[in-house]
């Protein structure tokens, strides 16, 4: 067959291109144009090469939320993922429950990010919030708007109550698709319990579970509607995860240089930290 | 080793079974003899893995009884009958290598860690996997790990059976054929009793003592591959064996003489049929010849196979497939002879006994 040589056929690329422009490429581009100019308004920039990344990365409290988001993500994901693996492999694997469970689980994941927020907002209020009160019954003073342990420990609950469930689902799949055989194996085999999850559920969850762990890394490292609406990032700073430091920078003290080095520093630890957790984890997969 | 005996043994998958078309498997009762090789044959949905997972443990019968050399078996669970079984699809534990793989089963019952490792490299070696000891079992290739998985089974001393459960289903054809003759090794060697489910009729024939052809839910023969061939008691096995398949016509029995149509073909024994069953004759295309004496045969398409010829035609507007050989003559104006000997009478689709010659 003869190929005819057609340069107009990069006219079929140029949607893909232009939606890739206008939503990644030039956004990115304008905040990495922001991060090496200074203005004083009326629309004058100056050029200050990497005067804001030296001021970011010398900055105290720079480290300190970012000390914060790393502990937070590192908890969350301690806590979601071997939990979210746990009630996976509770649930049925067949039967009328299945559908029940598998709603129940997706429930939170289809609420409103703010609304999360201001529900656990209300839930946790040491007067009038349910949960705030019972804890306070019990004899432990809780405050989460006033002592930073009661607000690390709501935010941390909040974010596990919303997002295990995503852990859940994709385990579950991946349980889910371990053929009968395997499990019969391991019965002829006299396989204990352990046996069959280390050996067996756990290897076949791989792939699964590394898109869990890279989700709700990526998704955790970002967090920012439901802590901003739960505790404004307070009290005082204990709660102020880097996107919430960034928004205070960059809207709240109009900062644009600081706020857009703040950005292109957060945005290649993000892509850094992804690529190497990939790697490492098809690494496997390709010899 | 152990001798299995299956005692009316009946399966349903519904809970509460009416009638004979409820049953998956309807009554099997018989013995497998220790250190058998046996094949289950059959199409797909012809209970023949019901009957596999019956034996294995992984299914509970209905009705009736397993027993393992005379001691009943049938409420224990799957370890606890010692069995082995190798899968459609080759398990194999990813993370393990080829060694661990083997070792498992032996460490999961606490055999101490030198025995395991006599046994372990013995069996390596009788599954031909020399040298890939350390290799991780996920690398390697469909054949290979289905290697494994019989190696598993094997390398248990007190293992009481291996089933198999179709497994050659996913490896290269031309594997297919050296596993198939390894195995049929091992079988000699080590003796084991074995089970093998397959739909392929080669695999069953070379590779087992006794086959059992099932069909809907029964076993329709249980024989050796040459009585199989032979004497096919059901017309549906004269089809399923041998390619191609019997060729059964509708007759009229008088006597000593079938008449299809206006031919007669003269029977070697008479035959009592009882009165209204559906009488038919079964015979192998390798027991026709063409020639010049006979009924007459119109051809319709001849199919060169290479060793042979498979000539396709109809007698009295019955379809007759013919065998002949590579160097056998086609006269152009044909005429078709029963060989006697292969000559089977069917009523109802059974085989009748021809009677005694008196």
């Amino acid at each position: 067959m003869n190929k005819t040589l057609n340069n107009r056929a990069w006219f079929m690329v140029l949607p893909v291109l232009l939606l890739v422009a206008f939503n990644a490429i030039i956004p990115l581009m304008t905040v990495v144009n922001y991060s090496v100019q200074e203005t004083f308004g009326n629309n004058l920039f100056f050029f200050e090469g990497f005067k804001w990344y030296e001021q970011v990365l010398t900055s105290s409290r720079f480290h300190a939320s970012l000390t914060r988001q790393i502990i937070f993500t590192l908890v969350i994901l301690a806590i979601e993922i071997p939990l979210g693996v746990a009630v996976a492999l509770a649930m049925p694997r067949s039967g009328p429950w299945v559908p029940v469970c598998l709603v129940l689980m997706a429930l939170p994941l289809l609420i409103p990010w703010n609304v999360v927020g201001a529900m656990w907002n209300i839930f946790a209020l040491p007067d009038i919030g349910l949960l705030g009160y019972v804890i306070n019954a019990i004899g432990i003073d809780y405050n989460f708007t006033r002592q930073p342990g009661s607000a690390w420990f709501t935010v941390v609950l909040m974010d596990v109550w919303h997002w295990t469930s995503l852990v859940v689902l994709l385990a579950y799949a991946g349980l889910r698709s371990i053929p009968d055989a395997y499990y019969q194996a391991a019965r002829i085999d006299s396989a204990s319990a352990w046996s069959v999850f280390r050996y067996i559920q756990l290897p076949k969850m791989r792939r699964v579970l590394t898109i869990a762990v890279l989700l709700r890394f990526i998704d955790s490292f970002m967090i920012y509607t439901e802590p901003f609406v739960l505790t404004g990032g307070g009290p005082g700073n204990t709660t102020t995860f880097l996107s919430i430091d960034l928004v205070k920078a960059a809207l709240g003290e109009f900062n644009l240089g600081i706020a857009a080095a703040m950005s292109v520093i957060y945005f290649l630890m993000t892509l850094l930290a992804c690529w190497c957790f990939y790697t490492l984890m098809t690494r496997g997969d390709e010899q | 080793m152990a001798r299995i005996d299956l005692d009316h043994i009946r399966h349903a998958y519904t809970a509460d079974p009416r009638s004979e078309a409820d049953y998956a498997l309807k009554e099997v009762h018989h013995t497998f003899a220790d250190g058998t090789a046996c094949a289950l044959l059959g199409p797909s949905g012809c209970g023949k893995t019901t009957l596999l997972n019956i034996i294995s443990g992984l299914l509970r019968p209905s009705d009736g009884k397993v027993l393992f050399d005379g001691r009943d078996v049938t409420a224990l669970s799957t370890e606890e009958r010692n069995i082995a079984q190798v899968f459609q699809f080759p398990v194999v534990y990813d993370t393990m290598t080829v060694y661990q793989n083997l070792a498992f089963p032996l460490r999961n019952r606490g055999v101490p860690e030198a025995e395991v490792d006599t046994r372990v490299r013995e069996i390596i070696d009788m599954i031909d996997l020399g040298g890939m000891a350390d290799r991780r079992a996920n690398r390697l290739t469909a054949d290979s790990k289905q290697k494994i998985a019989l190696g598993r089974g094997l390398v248990r001393s007190d293992v009481n059976a291996i089933l198999f459960d179709e497994p050659l289903t996913v490896i290269d054809p031309h594997m297919k054929w050296m596993l198939r003759s390894q195995l049929k090794q091992l079988h000699r060697r080590v003796g084991f009793t074995m089970v093998y489910v397959t739909h392929d009729q080669t695999e069953a024939l070379t590779f087992a003592d006794v086959v059992v052809v099932m069909y809907e839910g029964e076993i329709v023969q249980i024989g050796t591959p040459a009585e199989l061939f032979e004497r096919p008691s059901h017309t549906f096995v004269g089809y399923f064996i041998g390619s191609p398949g019997m060729n059964v016509l509708p007759v009229k029995l008088d006597g000593t003489t079938a008449r299809i149509g206006e031919v007669a073909v003269p029977l070697p024994a008479p035959v009592k049929i009882e009165n209204g069953a559906k009488t038919e004759l079964g015979i192998r295309p390798e027991y026709l010849s063409l020639g010049r004496e006979g009924a007459p045969f119109a051809i319709s398409k001849i199919e060169d196979i290479g060793r042979q010829k498979i000539v396709r035609g109809t007698l009295e507007s019955h379809p007759v497939a013919v065998v002949v050989g590579e160097d056998g003559e086609i006269p152009a104006d044909a005429r078709l002879a029963f060989d006697p000997a292969g000559i089977n009478i069917y009523a109802d689709s059974w085989r009748v006994e021809p009677e005694a010659r008196a």
